[in-house]
């Protein structure tokens, strides 16, 4: 499959190689040329270098044409803002997000986007861990917080 | 009428914004991500209309009184920022009113998209300015008087224009406009009602600037 992914952190290099090694058509964007040092030496992906919220820089990675998009960045906003750009203007379906603050992440998962917070994952994984029960599907692990806080 | 409107974005444009709108007399509280910079508008514009904290961030939104604002203005330097904050503010506060500026021009559409109609974009005014300059060049402005009410404006009419052949005093001219001045081959006349106008005269006219459209299109119109 063809699979862009939007920043090259640890996480977004780590997704990238893992899907490029099961042969997946893997394009990363980053706008930082040091970042690419994660993929190692023979990257195993197509590069493109620039501004994820940049409509020329998607379009040049080819975004529209791929089945798969995950927003990555340390960003919070970037990454929202990103995955709601892929999913409008270039109609790309399946897009994950990668969103640290737990409320941003609970707040846009009900407006639709399929957000992934570390934190809540982090810590369920550890309550299952401790409590020796089987680790769960990811939507186990989201917490609302939203409604009590509003 | 008395508005609670929230700023956020501490910088040129959120500044002056917020002082304009506290001399309005609305209750105005600006959100400043950096500490320091927060302070120092906290001297600059009085403590109670600023909050340190980052104005994506909902628990800041909720203690800043998203839930009662009329009115949310996100003017940061990051359209991201800007988008997050106002959609945020729509979805989960139900504000009614949102605000955001777009630095990059192609983003407008994306905001808009995204259902945040209300869009600045500096960069994008100050383009179509030059472009509309630039794409009009049958009137150009020159300078202008009395603090920019009166436009004084200049035109090279082609044989096209519906000026050519006519006398000055035939050509209904916006209200408070005249024609000062002609240029007809390298040599400077003054204009009077009996003036009649010659393909490629460079005409000098003299303009109420809320009356420039109006000129322009007396100036732009050409024969079918």
């Amino acid at each position: 499959m063809k699979v862009v992914i939007l920043g090259c952190g640890r996480s977004g290099a780590s997704l990238a190689l893992q899907l490029a090694s099961m042969d997946h058509h893997v394009t990363v964007i980053d706008r930082n040329p040091e970042s690419l040092r994660r993929l190692g030496k023979t990257y195993p992906c197509r590069i493109v270098l620039g501004n994820g919220l940049d409509l020329d820089t998607l379009a040049k990675a080819e975004v529209s044409d791929s089945d798969v998009f995950f927003a990555m960045t340390r960003g919070d906003n970037t990454n929202i803002m990103a995955a709601q750009i892929v999913k409008r203007n270039f109609g790309v379906e399946r897009v994950a997000v990668k969103v640290a603050d737990p409320l941003r992440a609970e707040a846009y998962r009900k407006l639709g986007l399929f957000t992934i917070n570390a934190a809540a994952l982090l810590a369920g994984m550890c309550r299952d861990w401790f409590l020796g029960t089987e680790f769960k599907p990811i939507d186990a692990y989201n917490v609302d917080v939203l409604e009590v806080e509003r | 009428m008395s508005m609670y409107i929230i700023v956020v974005g501490g910088g040129n444009v959120g500044v002056q914004l917020t002082k304009r709108l506290i001399a309005r007399n609305h209750e105005v509280l600006m959100l400043e991500k950096d500490s320091r910079q927060a302070q120092k508008l906290g001297n600059l514009l009085g403590e109670k209309h600023i909050m340190h904290g980052d104005g994506c961030d909902i628990l800041t939104q909720k203690e800043a009184g998203f839930k009662r604002a009329d009115i949310v203005v996100s003017v940061t330097g990051e359209d991201e920022d800007n988008l997050i904050c106002c959609q945020l503010a729509k979805e989960v506060w139900n504000v009614s009113r949102v605000v955001a500026r777009v630095n990059d021009p192609a983003h407008e559409a994306v905001f808009r998209e995204i259902g945040i109609d209300d869009t600045v974009s500096a960069t994008g005014i100050i383009f179509s300015l030059i472009d509309q300059q630039i794409a009009s060049d049958e009137l150009i402005p020159v300078g202008h008087l009395h603090k920019g009410h009166v436009e004084i404006v200049e035109s090279v009419l082609s044989e096209r224009s519906r000026l050519v052949g006519r006398a000055v005093r035939d050509i209904a001219l916006p209200q408070g406009s005249f024609i000062v001045y002609l240029f007809r081959d390298g040599n400077g006349m003054p204009v009077n009602g009996d003036t009649e106008f010659r393909t490629d005269d460079m005409v000098v006219a003299m303009v109420p600037s809320a009356r420039a459209e109006e000129l322009r299109t007396v100036f732009t119109d050409v024969n079918a």
